[in-house]
């Protein structure tokens, strides 16, 4: 999901633009310490097969197709890191190329996308694909269109875009059953492809366990919360937002069907909202600045 | 296609085309950062930018219908959510949605219009932008239109066997596969012939970005001019 | 066109031997001369070795037996002269043409050559300019025809100014005229050449002899309609009564 300019509110897009700097840069240097320049053309033409792929129809339902996003496939073809920067690239031409995607809110896009969604996608190969394959590569590729899916919605709401309840559930779904083409399109696609070329995809485990690991594991969990939350409590992320300070405007009084909270349900999950999202943004930060401490020690 | 229109377009020789990329760059940035700040009612502002908006299209010798077109890629997106801001009760926010979005969409396709992905990337480059990143998409964008190519044509290739739609969804599914597969297959070995040409013609280790365009006053003052002009107006 | 026959040969290949990864013997025993301004064309079915083998010449590949490129041995520390005195164009211009101008592409050569940017340049400039091609330099490789993006790559290897041209499968993809264009400008060229090509008739009118590859091995040497007769390498009209397609016919 391409996030356009003008949704999202400043505090939203510039705290996403101050996090993805970072985050992608720490990609890219962990990217050129495992490869060489004679690599970049690798790189770019799977950059552009990605982009191709995107093209394919697959049938998955009675006059219903789906497309291959490719985050998580990059990553078993060319390792985590080398496919965030790849899925940057990836989103960065689509903003600017194709005006997918708004340019101030290319830092939320890569992140959601390139970033969280890439390195969510490979943690369960990374954690079980050694042992259950091809329940890690669905799983990863599942994951990584539903993180990346609803770290969009929320940062959405969080902006004060109205969404009634029944939006929000029609789009998790919707977001569900994409996730779960993407498992099933990755997984036949990434067998074939080790028919045609035996041993070319990742082993799983193989790269920069730790960094990444913690990585994966932030970026999952805050989608996934993301997700629960949007899903349970809409207005509850409103909320929280203008509380903090970054939503624009107040536009809480949606008529429109199934809208009904109760107060108990209001005052107990505003709470926990707050606190659950400030601990993992807390937590984000301290991984962020363990991560590079730990890459600046070894590269010296 | 998309890019291959836009492609064409930037290889212009409009005095916006002469401009540097970084000035256009961090021009657009400006724009952007200032439109979205503009409040929904100030109808005036936005007005004003759509009218500098026009200007700055006709002065490229784009065309400008064309370009009004392209820009509307986004509105089903917006107008979706501008719906439901209206129905919410918040039409100021709904028609700023529409608008602003739209104004934004075409200041980019502006850029990208303007600006060959070559330089454009170079003046990412200059800006700070890490270069492994530049490489890989000055490599993906080469690219870009040889696969997309292939891919239509394994698609139409496919489409031809496909006969009516009662085979099944399983075969055509399959069949999808293998095309990405085979689509895969012949990117890899691309790359692979890429790097045999390279090693034949002596590289050794590093890419070498070339041609350092030179910041002149021009731009200086096309950036800072028309920055002033867009604080002004958003301010006055 | 006979053949300057000079002390020392510009490539000298013995007994080369080399095998893919999967085990398939791809060149077996070939012993090969090139002399100063010949132009040899190298004839052979597909997967007859021709391609690897001209892939050994400049160290791309890497067999077993020994190669002398202008009187230096094939080794991993001369690589960089030889991949200057051996200009390869390859038969697919896509992904020889990969910077994302013609110019980038062709002052890609000089550039690595550690020629500083300006001279760089300036040679690329006048490659582009003997290949009758100066009015693309800022264009993307895409935006060419087939017959302008083999000049182009020709250009790129002709900026680096090598003793010697190996050209594989050339004409591929070119329609008359560009073939005809490509023909004039290789004419012109004075370097040493060595054609890989199904294309006798271009190898009749340029080479002054021909190798023939069967199976990994250079089984003969000689005139090119000598040997396009001896192996029937032709491409044959058809007698219009023998090749009906009939029915009956069994193939």
């Amino acid at each position: 999901m391409h996030i356009p300019d003008n949704f999202l509110s400043p505090p939203v897009w510039a705290t996403l633009d101050a996090i993805a700097i970072p985050a992608v840069g720490l990609m890219v240097r962990q990217a050129g310490r495992e490869l060489d320049d004679t690599r970049i053309p690798l790189l770019g033409v799977m950059g552009a097969f990605v982009f191709a792929a995107q093209m394919i129809n697959f049938p998955v339902g009675v006059g219903t197709s789906a497309h291959l996003v490719g985050g998580a496939l990059l990553a078993y073809l060319l390792g985590p890191a080398p496919a965030v920067l790849v899925m940057t690239v990836i989103v960065a031409i689509q903003a600017f190329v194709f005006q997918d995607g708004g340019v101030l809110a290319l830092g939320a896009n890569v992140f959601n996308m390139a970033v969280a969604g890439v390195l969510a996608g490979y943690w369960p190969f990374h954690m079980w694909g050694a042992s259950w394959r091809r329940s890690a590569i669905f799983a990863g590729a599942f994951l990584s269109v539903l993180v990346s899916g609803s770290l969009a919605l929320g940062e959405l709401l969080i902006s004060g875009v109205a969404m009634s309840r029944l939006m929000i559930g029609a789009t998790l779904v919707f977001f569900a059953a994409n996730a779960a083409a993407e498992g099933v399109i990755t997984i036949f696609v990434l067998l074939a492809i080790e028919k045609l070329h035996p041993g070319f995809v990742q082993k799983p485990g193989a790269s920069n366990g730790r960094i990444l690991a913690v990585f994966s594991s932030v970026a999952i969990a805050l989608g996934a919360v993301g997700f629960l939350l949007a899903s349970a409590a809409p207005d509850a992320i409103e909320r929280l937002g203008i509380q903090l300070g970054v939503t624009t405007k107040t536009v809480l009084h949606a008529p429109l069907a199934d809208y009904t909270i109760g107060s108990f349900v209001e005052s107990a999950w505003v709470r926990r909202a707050t606190a659950g999202l400030a601990g993992l943004l807390l937590i984000y930060a301290v991984c962020a600045a363990t991560a590079r401490w730990l890459v600046r020690r070894r590269s010296v | 296609m998309h890019h291959v229109l836009l492609d064409r377009w930037s290889q212009g020789a409009s005095p916006l085309h002469r401009r540097d990329a970084r000035a256009k760059i961090l021009t657009l940035v400006v724009f952007l950062v200032v439109l979205a700040t503009t409040p929904a009612d100030a109808v005036a502002v936005l007005a004003t930018y759509a009218l500098l908006l026009a200007a700055a299209i006709l002065i490229a010798r784009l065309p400008l219908g064309s370009v009004l077109l392209r820009a509307m890629v986004v509105l089903p997106f917006s107008i979706t959510f501008a719906i439901i801001s209206w129905l919410a009760g918040d039409p100021w926010r709904a028609l700023a949605l529409v608008e602003k979005s739209y104004l934004s969409t075409v200041a980019v396709l502006l850029l990208a219009g303007t600006t060959p992905l070559p330089l454009l990337l170079g003046g990412l480059e200059r800006l700070g932008t890490p270069r492994l990143l530049v490489l890989v998409a000055q490599f993906l964008y080469r690219y870009l239109f040889v696969l997309s190519e292939q891919a239509q044509h394994m698609r139409l290739a496919t489409a031809c066997r496909a006969g009516g739609s009662s085979r099944g969804r399983r075969s055509s599914f399959r069949a999808a596969t293998g095309t990405l597969a085979v689509l895969f297959a012949r990117s890899y070995e691309r790359a692979e012939g890429i790097h045999r040409a390279m090693q034949a013609r002596g590289f050794s280790e590093r890419f070498s970005l070339l041609r350092t365009a030179r910041f002149g006053t021009g731009d200086g003052l096309f950036l800072l001019g028309v920055s002033a002009f867009l604080v002004l107006v958003r301010l006055g | 066109m006979t053949p300057v026959v000079d002390s020392s040969p510009l490539i000298e290949v013995r007994d080369l031997h080399f095998q893919y990864e999967d085990g398939t013997q791809a060149l077996e025993g070939v012993n090969f001369t090139l002399q100063p301004g010949e132009t040899v064309a190298l004839l052979g079915a597909n997967g007859s070795g021709k391609t690897t083998f001209v892939l050994q010449l400049n160290g791309v590949l890497r067999g077993q037996g020994s190669i002398t490129v202008c009187g230096l041995p094939l080794t991993k520390q001369t690589l960089p002269q030889i991949r200057s005195k051996i200009g390869m164009v390859f038969q697919d211009s896509d992904e020889q043409l990969f910077m994302p101008t013609v110019l980038d592409d062709v002052a890609f050569g000089p550039l690595n050559q550690g020629i500083p940017e300006e001279e760089a340049l300036a040679k690329a400039k006048s490659a582009l300019e003997r290949a009758g091609l100066a009015q693309v330099a800022n264009k993307a490789p895409y935006h060419l025809s087939a017959g302008e993006k083999k000049r182009v790559a020709l250009a790129g290897v002709l900026a680096m100014e090598p003793e010697i041209l190996v050209l594989d499968e050339p004409t591929t993809f070119l329609d008359p005229p560009a073939e005809r264009n490509l023909l004039q400008l290789l004419r012109e060229l004075p370097q040493a050449k060595l054609i890989v090509t199904h294309n006798v008739r271009l190898a009749a009118s340029l080479a002054s002899r021909a190798v023939f590859f069967e199976k990994g091995k250079l089984v003969a040497s000689g005139p090119v309609d000598e040997i396009a007769r001896r192996f029937e390498w032709t491409y044959s009209d058809l007698p219009p009564a023998d090749l009906r397609y009939s029915a009956h016919r069994r193939f």
